[in-house]
């Protein structure tokens, strides 16, 4: 039997107030095995921690009983305080009497009878307890961001300039993200292509920086810190090594009717293509659904004129394998198609855009050169309405739309009317609102200056309808502080649609085993202070793919990403959780039930040789868990019909232990 | 039947297909069919029997006849197919050693049935037409089929064979309206103490005789959590007989979602338990939670409570769904 010592914790009044700590002493100093029981004030404290450590060493204590509060709060305190003593730490339980009793019971004497329960299972549980020590695993010194657009970017290079190796996998041809299609950034109105194209350049040169560009990820496998990924490169039909990114081949291309996807379609562009000026890398690539030397075999143009002999039209996809000691995901964003909203007529009106591509007819570098022309007639406009919220703020039943606050509307529009205002004083603007939000450094100031010093109309209300009557697009809405029907013959409707998580996220999360919100935003590990990591170990986030934020939070998030794979590459060897999943291989009977269901791939199943009757030896195929790779989740503990599979430390003996301690009365 | 059977094996056995083959013969009784491993021709001839009281689900055995090596001839029975397929799924038994005859079946007698009837004395049974013609040393006695037929083969789910090598007879279809959930319909009407007292009243005959586990083909862990002390439930102490049949109870759940509803578990229960309505109330619940879901109809399906996905259904979730 073990020597068992109780602790009970006052926590101050916190657990004090709603239970008698005295009687939990006393009723616990006569279970089984206890040898020595006390109370004090604050058992967390330097005093308390040195109390329990004499109390160890005086009484030979082989377990510990610590009453308060969470585990999530001390239970690593009390643990190390005992291995100080030399006393395993994994023989420290906790029984949670603040948040489980006192904190949740008025009366007395009914949380002193629950503090007392919950102090009996946790003694019985001590009994049982194994010492556990974690084992080690070591470190590939690399990391993986996936997503090149500026999520990607900071974190791939915080992590290089600390002297790791970064690829990036991106699936357009170039990186830079959305933030590359971006006219001017809040609130400082500077350019968004004059920031980010350096970075994208010292993305490009960094030694350490290797970018995998038009290119996906296939498979991923192993665990922290040991991660082995398969890249799909995507053939771009162009040799990466030899083109020089000149452009003949865009200019001569005979197939000039391709929409361009990176001016939102405003334009078209060649069937072999650059995206942009200042695209990273500066290689051309191939459209394999409009190349008519693909589709039918007849052209060849542009490898005739490629200098340096580039273009491969055999080129096929490949397969790379890499190995990673951490992955970032930085998935980004898309805007939301706003089709389903026949209200505001963009499937029917030309001259409805979303603010993605406003940015683009804004931009210097757009389909207009930037002077501000609607779409259809290619004339200025001169009364433009702004709408907020399209699909951001929607009724969890209304599936036309999403729960969240985009949250970066509210500025990005404020800008969008400040410029055209600043640009073109003959214009009248209207921002039709649910409620402006402002929060952000110089966020406020800058949405007050839209309205008192540019004079944007701004008007609390909803865009009921808008449709085209000769070239004009009647806009009907609700002011609803005036409480009136307006009417309003606009020239330009721009919707300001919620932010959406990429699609390709949802595939990579599950590959990636990390959790996912019901919006597919990847969930953290903690959401406040565990922001920028996965509940998946060795998986990061970076940028919008974790929830809506602007450039300054994604940047920010990006490279506190970087600061926590650094953490993790630094190390040269990592610490496992001892409490995971082992295997009985002389109950397991290879049913392969516990590998089904456990979430993170820790599970693998091999044939080995038994010891069979009548010395024979017999074959069976046996489940074995890699302890580096488990998470301690106890899936496979439930789903094992043997009882083959348990968890260290939570093993089924303690368990039942905990429960019958529970059920004595 | 038994000929072609017989004359497909002998076939198999002699041409070097197979060096085994799972059949059944005649046991204590003659109606005691039970299941058997013949090695030769000779074998085969004088006692491979196969008629309608060969009953017994042989993909159980193909568990230890796995370990044992070599190729294995087996007959099977649609119903049979499901477990075997499942089987497969868990591992348990190798596709590559096993060469499977599929074979028709229109439902087998139910022996305590035809006992009740006033039939003694059964030497033979053979099937025509919706009739069984039962052989007895008092000479022949007919019924009609469907009066002596066992109750898990009047609501039989499928007479088509979701795995086979090759068939004698022809295959058949799944039954889609087969009824088998009616009971399960009828306890989820009771009141909780009329369940109660139902099952009560059933499970306190129980007399632990493990028949119900060791012909389970879902039930083929290397050791049974009943029979490992290190399990924590193989000899806690109970306060009644019911309680100690909480058995029942967990062997259901340990075969949920597992469970092809083969229902050998009720016909070798020496006292008559009606144990698959234990299994058909998860199986029935399963499919009203996760959708259709069959067990055993695919080996490559992925069962809905032992897969993990990112949206799977939490507790709760399911509303005051009542056993």
């Amino acid at each position: 039997m073990q020597r068992i010592g109780v602790f009970v914790c006052h926590c101050g009044t916190n657990i004090a107030a709603t239970v008698d700590v005295k009687a939990v002493v006393e009723a616990l100093s006569h279970e089984p095995g206890v040898v020595f029981a006390t109370d004090y004030q604050y058992m967390c404290s330097e005093s308390g921690q040195t109390l329990m450590r004499e109390a160890i060493r005086e009484h030979k204590l082989g377990g510990v009983v610590v009453c308060s509060c969470s585990p999530r709060m001390h239970e690593a305190t009390f643990r190390k305080a005992a291995a100080k003593e030399g006393l395993n730490p994994y023989m420290v339980e906790i029984a949670n009497i603040r948040e489980q009793v006192s904190w949740i019971h008025k009366d007395i004497k009914e949380g002193t009878e629950k503090a007392i329960i919950l102090g009996r299972a946790a003694i019985a549980k001590v009994h049982l307890n194994q010492p556990l020590q974690a084992g080690e695993s070591p470190v590939t010194k690399r990391a993986l961001v996936i997503g090149g657009g500026i999520a990607g970017i900071q974190t791939a290079l915080d992590i290089a300039e600390a002297g790791f190796e970064v690829d990036i996998v991106e699936k357009e041809p170039t990186i830079g993200g959305k933030m590359a299609q971006i006219d001017k950034t809040f609130p400082t109105l500077d350019c968004a292509a004059c920031i980010l194209t350096p970075k994208m350049v010292d993305v490009a040169q960094h030694e350490k920086i290797k970018i995998f560009s038009y290119s996906e990820i296939e498979s991923v496998k192993g665990f922290v810190g040991n991660f082995r990924v398969a890249i799909r490169r995507k053939a771009r039909y162009v040799d990466e090594d030899k083109c020089t990114g000149c452009g003949i081949c865009t200019e001569k291309c005979p197939q000039k009717k391709v929409p361009n996807e990176f001016n939102m379609g405003f334009d078209t562009r060649r069937a072999v293509y650059i995206p942009f000026a200042q695209a990273v890398p500066k290689v051309a690539t191939i459209d394999a659904n409009y190349c008519t030397m693909l589709k039918t075999g007849k052209c060849g143009v542009c490898a005739k004129f490629c200098g340096v002999g580039a273009i491969d039209y055999k080129q096929q996809d490949q397969i790379v394998e890499r190995e990673y000691g951490a992955i970032v995901a930085a998935t980004g964003f898309n805007p939301l198609k706003p089709t389903q909203y026949d209200e505001l007529g963009y499937a029917t009106c030309a001259d409805v855009v979303t603010s993605l591509e406003l940015e683009r007819l804004m931009n210097a570098a757009g389909p207009t050169a930037g002077t501000l022309l609607r779409p259809s007639d290619k004339k200025h406009p001169h009364t433009i309405v702004f709408v907020q919220c399209v699909g951001s703020r929607c009724d969890a039943e209304n599936e036309k739309g999403k729960p969240y606050c985009s949250k970066i509307c509210c500025m990005y529009t404020a800008k969008h009317a400040m410029l055209i205002r600043d640009k073109y004083p003959d214009t009248e603007v209207y921002v039709f609102y649910i409620d402006v939000r402002t929060p952000g450094k110089n966020f406020d100031e800058f949405y007050r200056r839209a309205v008192e010093q540019y004079g944007v109309h701004y008007i609390k209300g909803q865009v009921g309808k808008v449709v085209e009557e000769n070239g004009t697009l009647k806009v009907q809405a609700s002011d609803l502080l005036s409480g009136e029907q307006l009417h309003i013959d606009a020239d330009l409707v721009v919707l300001a649609t919620a932010v959406e998580p990429d699609k390709s996220a949802r595939g990579i999360a599950t590959m990636l085993t990390a959790s996912m919100d019901t919006n597919d935003f990847f969930t953290e590990a903690h959401a406040k202070l565990r922001p920028v990591e996965s509940p998946t170990a060795g998986i990061f986030l970076s940028g919008v793919c974790q929830g809506p934020k602007d450039i300054p939070e994604t940047v920010s998030q990006a490279s506190a990403a970087a600061a926590k794979v650094i953490g993790l590459l630094a190390k040269d060897k990592l610490t496992c959780n001892p409490c995971v999943a082992q295997s009985d291989e002389l109950l397991c009977n290879g049913c392969s039930s516990c590998e089904r269901v456990c979430p993170y791939g820790a599970i693998t199943y091999s044939d080995k040789e038994f010891r069979g009757p009548n010395r024979t030896t017999l074959i069976r195929r046996v489940a074995s868990v890699n302890p580096a790779v488990c998470q301690g989740c106890g899936a496979c503990t439930v789903a094992c019909p043997s009882g083959a599979m348990d968890l260290k430390g939570f093993s089924n003996r303690q368990i039942m232990a905990e429960v019958d301690a529970i059920c004595k009365m | 039947m038994q000929e072609m059977m017989v004359k497909r094996a002998v076939e198999l056995l002699e041409n070097g297909t197979v060096d085994r083959v799972l059949g059944w013969t005649t046991g204590e009784f003659a109606y005691d069919m039970t299941p058997a491993v013949f090695r030769s021709a000779d074998d085969l001839k004088n006692g491979f029997v196969y008629n309608d009281f060969c009953a017994a689900n042989l993909s159980k055995y193909l568990i230890k006849e796995c370990v044992a090596g070599g190729k294995i001839l087996v007959f099977l029975k649609p119903c049979d197919t499901y477990s075997f397929n499942q089987l497969i799924a868990e591992h348990r038994i190798k596709r590559e050693m096993i060469y499977v005859i599929g074979i028709a079946c229109e439902g087998k007698a139910d022996i305590d049935k035809l006992k009740d009837m006033g039939i003694d004395g059964i030497t033979g049974i053979t099937a025509k037409d919706g009739v069984y013609t039962v052989a007895t040393i008092y000479g022949d006695a007919t019924v009609k089929a469907t009066d002596a037929m066992a109750e898990r083969c009047l609501s039989c789910k499928s007479k088509k064979h979701m795995a086979y090598d090759e068939l004698i007879g022809e295959d058949g279809d799944v039954v889609a309206d087969c009824g088998r959930f009616d009971m399960v319909e009828k306890l989820e009407a009771m009141t909780p103490d009329e369940r109660y007292e139902f099952w009560r009243g059933e499970l306190s005959r129980c007399i632990r005789c493990n028949a119900c586990r060791n012909v389970c083909p879902a039930c083929s862990c290397e050791k049974c959590i009943f029979d490992n002390p290190g399990s924590g439930v193989s000899q806690k102490a109970a306060v009644n007989s019911f309680e100690e049949n909480m058995f029942h109870i967990i062997r259901a759940f340990h075969v949920a979602g597992r469970c092809t509803d083969c229902g050998e578990c009720t016909r070798v229960c020496p006292q008559n338990i009606p144990l698959h309505l234990l299994n058909r109330k998860f199986i029935k619940d399963i499919n009203a939670f996760w959708g259709e879901y069959q067990a055993g109809e695919n080996p490559d399906a992925k069962p809905p409570l032992g897969r993990y996905e990112k949206g799977d259904r939490e507790p709760g979730e399911f509303g005051g769904v009542q056993a």
